[in-house]
Formats: C-alpha cells, structure tokens, sequence
C-alpha cells in the first residue's frame, strides 16, 4: 500500500521517517521524496497489513498522512493505444500487449505524474 | 502476368477478391513467391493513425436571415479562417481557442462535431447592401451544416524522424515530451502499414485513388504540401466526408508545450496490379529506417545521432552508445491495423472499388528550405560590447565596486587566460555582505554553472534560453570561451523600432 506523506513547517520535527521505522519496525520504501527547508511530501510504500500503523505513528509524529487507493487514473475511452505514455513512466506502468492495446499495471505507479502531460488524448489525470 | 484495374474490381463486385492487409503480404510473397503472390492477392490495405497537424475542414453553414458575409469566424473561440466570403469558412485543426488556450482548438471542434455535440458559431462582418447584417451567434450541430468537408493539405507522411534530447533538461515537441539526457525517444508513424511505404514509387497512389479517411471513404487530392519523397518524406493530401466520419479514427489532442492537433486514421487500398507491386508490399519494419534526430538542437539542421529502423523502435527500446534507451509510439500502431483492417472489410463487402491514379504524383521531388530575404536578428546585432569583467581571484569587494562603476548587474568571472569560469551578480554580493561568512574571493560567491550565447546564434533561441532559466543576462562568448559582449535584457529593447519588428 502506498502513502502520501506531507511534511509542513512547524509541525513536527526530527526524522519522521526514520523514527516512524525504528518505532514500528516496518521496513519503508520510499519511492519518491521532495522534502525541503520549509515543506515536503514523499511517497512511501509498506506492507498492506501494517499501513494503519505506519500512518498513525507518522500521523503522531506530525506528518499529515494519506492512504492512496490508486495509482493514477486511466480513462480508456479517450485512450487511443499510442504508447506516448511508456518512454516517460520511471516505473513500467505502461505497456503493450501483443495487439498493441496499452495495458496499465496500476499499483507500480508512484503518482510522479509525468505520464499526464505526456498524453496527447488527456486519458491519464492524477487521483487526488 | 499483369493484372488490370478492371478485373480487379469485377473480382471485388463478385465478392472473390482476395485483400490482405500490409502487415500480412510479406509472409505471404514469402511463402508464395513473387509470381504466386501476384496471381493470389488482389488488394492490399494500408493504414495509418498519427498526429496530422496539417488537417482541417471546409465548413458551410448556409445563410443567415438577414444575410452576413462573415470576415471573422469563430467556432466554440476558435478562430477559422474568414476569407472565403459569405458563409464558407476553413477550420484549421492546430488553431487555438482564444479563450482555452492549448488544450482546446481546431482539432476539438471538429471531433465535437463528429461526436454528435453543438458547437457555437460567432461571426462578425462589416456590413454591405447585399449582406447587411454584421453579427451573429448560433448554435450548431454537425447535421446542421450544409457541408463539412475535410480537406488536410499534409497527410501520411511516408515516415518521419525519430526524436530525442540530449540536454539537460525536458523539452515539449511535436514529438511529444522528450526527456533530458537522452532519457527517451520518441517516434511516429505505421512502419509496415504506411500507405507511401507499400508504394514508394508512388505508382498507384495519386489523384482521385479512394481512401479510408477517419472513418469515412475518401479521397486522394494529389501531392501533400511539404512532400518531398527524393529524401523519403512524400505526403499526401486527402479529402472527406466529415458527416460520415467517427470519433474512433478521428482524435483531437494536444501536445502539451506544444499545441493542439488532430489524430487522423488514413489507409489506401493498394490494388496488386504486377509483381512490381507484390515486390514494394512485401516491405517490412525492418526495411524501414529513419534518422534518429536530437530536437536539443533549436535549428532547421538539428544532427542525426543514428538511422533506426522501424523494427527496433517498436521493439521498446533502441541501443545508443552502449545504453538501451526506451521508445514511445505517438501514434496509434492498434488503431493503425484497425485502418486496415476496416478497409480490408469494406472491399470484401464490395463497399469500395478502387482506380488508379488520374494525375500522377511527383515520386523525385526534394522540397527546400525557406527563401529569406530578411535575416532574423542575431545577437551580435543587439549585445553590449562594453563588457565589464572580473578575475575569480579578485575580493568580493572589488567585484562591488565593478557592480556600481559599470552599472551592471552581471559580472562575468574570468581566469588566468581570460575564459569565463563563472558569473556573480549583484545579488551574489548582496547576500554575501548580509552573511558574511568564509567568503573572501570572488570565486567563493561565484555561479560556476554559466548559461552563454554566441555572436551568431538568433536572438530568438538567446530569448529561450534567459525564459527557460530564469535569467537576466547571457555572457557572449567566443570560440575561445572569451567573453567578447553580454547581452541583457536591456539589450532587448534594441528590437523595438528596428526593422525586424516591423
């Protein structure tokens, strides 16, 4: 399951990752991460099973945590299958398969949102 | 054996015509032979579904009680063209909406149309006796129209560049998102299936040949503008009914950056008249290369890194210096075999019969580049000569008063044998002075990473590079990495008043 944390100024100090890891013993992936002198927001990935507790410890910690669903959204209706897509995902969410339709492997995706600029057909906008 | 248009169009009306698409007819002139291809196959369908900016419609909305003559046309904002007098207009499919910018225009009206939606019309005119009336506004829907005839002056292109981009940072083409660094490459175009690829020679396709045009049968005009087939790049332009056109195979888009364009899905039936026929149909991705191009370069001659073949574009990734980097399809290879294969249907029906040429198109032409009789400006015409710099081993303090005796706010660095090494501006000093810590030496408060330009280089490709950055000034070097000028902002008001604003 992946999270979307957002660090703000003020709210909380110290490594909250790193505590909310060595509090919970959950092992964090974090996939993508800006996090500046003021603000921040990264993406991490944990198992399933123990997502409640990693957020509610960063949550304590001061993070603002969100649980995200989905990956990005995919309207396949004004998707016209030209791969535009592909070349720009960091992550392989985007392929063909053998009749050169694209397919979407949904949970690979980091939200970096790349991918919705890159469409001509605009069949790809963020969840949030 | 030769086979005539004739019989091949009786076979058709008897519903014996054998038609394959291109993507089979090379297995098939493999397994059969030359001769056993040309005996077997009757029709090769081709198809094609990409990006076409150069597409769009005639419009006619009948007359208006009282009457106008429209002179300014727009369609849900978007203008169309207004000098065809009375109540004709001509849409163009990359025009803007004056209101919406990039993500709506010419392109989205015309699929708004075809989709069944009303589209608003606002015109203006002067007035005159016989058209008095000076505006209106209506609401129209696609059945409304008395014609909606697509008219695309540059289509099918036979082939086209692969892009790539190797600066550092992310450029938005025509070519869709390219990523810095060589990160991806981007191409267009069906391959096997391209219309002009299966006839190169341009022996069968011409003026008056029937098409698929989005959806709806159509027709060859002649020669594309832009065509130039002696380097491999012929087009075609096409016509159609846009009454009997679908969404499915006409898509409006926008490459963001970029602009708005239109994705049209066009495929020539090829009638196998002789073996010189089943010899160009039997062509494979394979056989097709085109020039593997770096967009980083902002000019008409931007260099060729490598030829690359259709075949390892499709593949997913394609080898350059030792790096496997991946590849994006911007148009449609799925909807391209849907082209083909619609049209493979409709000749099985007896729906289409086809004809040969009733002109010819030009299978040798090159088209040049533009005739200028102006020059743009370049930034020797506009930088400031009178350059003010300092050494990287000077004090800060020193570079201060440089600031204030020159009036500038740019001082290039320099080293020992006069290369530019770095910039400080005044708002390095600044800083500096407010917290003052270890820095003594110009070279400690410098910004290594300096943008520059040259003598010859436009003023236009200067001007991106001061908005892409952020910055006020670029140091004009010279081959030696000496500075020779700056050129400022301030220098850019010498374009006002000159000749190349007129």
């Amino acid at each position: 399951m992946k999270l979307l944390v957002t660090f703000s100024k003020g709210k909380g100090k110290g490594p909250i990752i790193a505590q909310a890891v060595r509090d919970t013993g959950v092992l964090i992936a974090v996939e993508r991460a800006v996090i500046d002198s003021s603000a921040g927001e990264a993406l991490i990935e944990v198992p399933d099973d123990q997502c409640r507790l990693v957020r509610d410890t960063m949550s304590n910690l001061g993070a603002n945590v969100r649980i995200l669903e989905h990956g990005i959204m995919f309207n396949e209706s004004e998707c016209v299958d030209c791969g535009a897509c592909i070349s720009i995902c960091p992550r392989d969410v985007f392929a063909f398969d053998t009749f050169f339709r694209l397919t979407v492997t949904e949970e690979r995706c980091i939200l970096c949102g790349k991918c919705v600029d890159a469409c001509p057909h605009d069949a790809l906008t963020m969840p949030i | 054996m030769r086979k005539s248009i004739d019989q091949i169009n009786e076979r058709i009306r008897d519903g014996n015509a054998r038609v394959v698409t291109a993507e089979e007819m090379p297995d098939i002139v493999a397994e059969l032979g030359e001769d056993g291809a040309l005996k077997e196959v009757d029709v090769v369908t081709t198809g094609t579904f990409g990006a076409m900016c150069s597409s769009g419609a005639f419009l006619n909305f009948g007359h208006a009680e009282p009457p106008i003559r429209m002179e300014r046309i727009w369609l849900n904002d978007v203008e169309a063209y207004g000098g065809l007098a009375a109540v004709d207009t001509y849409l163009g499919a990359t025009q803007q909406s004056e209101t919406r910018g990039e993500e709506y225009g010419g392109a989205h009206v015309l699929e708004d149309l075809v989709a069944g939606k009303a589209v608003e019309l606002r015109a203006s005119s002067r007035g005159t006796d016989c058209y008095p009336r000076r505006t209106i506004t209506t609401e129209l829907l696609l059945e409304h129209l008395n014609q909606a005839i697509m008219c695309n002056p540059r289509n099918a292109y036979q082939r086209y560049n692969a892009a790539i981009n190797t600066t550092d940072r992310t450029l938005h083409t025509y070519m869709g998102m390219l990523l810095p660094n060589s990160g991806n490459i981007t191409f267009s175009g069906a391959g096997v299936l391209n219309p002009i690829s299966n006839d190169p020679k341009l022996r069968l396709i011409g003026s008056g040949v029937p098409i698929f045009l989005c959806g709806a049968p159509g027709m060859v005009i002649g020669e594309g503008t832009q065509h130039s087939p002696a380097g491999g790049f012929a087009t075609l332009m096409a016509t159609g009914d846009v009454k009997q056109m679908s969404q499915d195979y006409l898509r409006a888009a926008t490459m963001t950056g970029y602009g708005v364009t239109l994705y049209v899905g066009l495929g020539i039936p090829l009638p196998v008249i002789d073996k010189e026929v089943v010899r160009a149909t039997a062509v494979r991705d394979e056989d097709i290369s085109v020039d593997l191009v770096d967009y980083g370069v902002p000019s008409r001659n931007r260099p060729t890194l490598k030829k690359v073949t259709y075949a390892e574009l499709r593949s997913g990734s394609v080898s350059l210096n030792g790096e496997e980097i991946r590849t994006s399809s911007l148009s449609s290879y799925n909807r391209a075999q849907r082209v083909a294969l619609t049209l493979k249907d409709w000749i099985c029906a007896g729906k289409m019969e086809l004809s040969l040429p009733t002109r010819r198109i030009d299978p040798t032409r090159q088209a040049h580049p533009m005739h200028e009789t102006v020059k743009g400006p370049r930034v020797a015409d506009i930088m400031d000569k009178n350059i003010v710099s300092i050494g990287e081993g000077e004090e800060i303090r020193t570079a201060a008063q440089k600031l204030l005796k020159g009036e500038t706010n740019h001082l290039p660095v320099i080293n020992g044998v006069n290369e530019l090494v770095g910039i400080v501006t005044t708002f390095d000093i600044s800083k500096a002075v407010v917290n003052p810590g270890k820095a003594q030496l110009v070279r400690d408060i410098m910004k290594k990473r300096v943008i520059t330009t040259t003598p010859d280089e436009p003023v236009d490709i200067a001007i991106r590079k001061l908005e892409q950055n952020n910055i006020s000034a670029l140091p004009v070097l010279d081959p030696n990495r000496h500075v020779v000028a700056m050129l400022t902002a301030i220098n850019l008001g010498k374009l006002f008043g000159k000749r190349w604003l007129k």
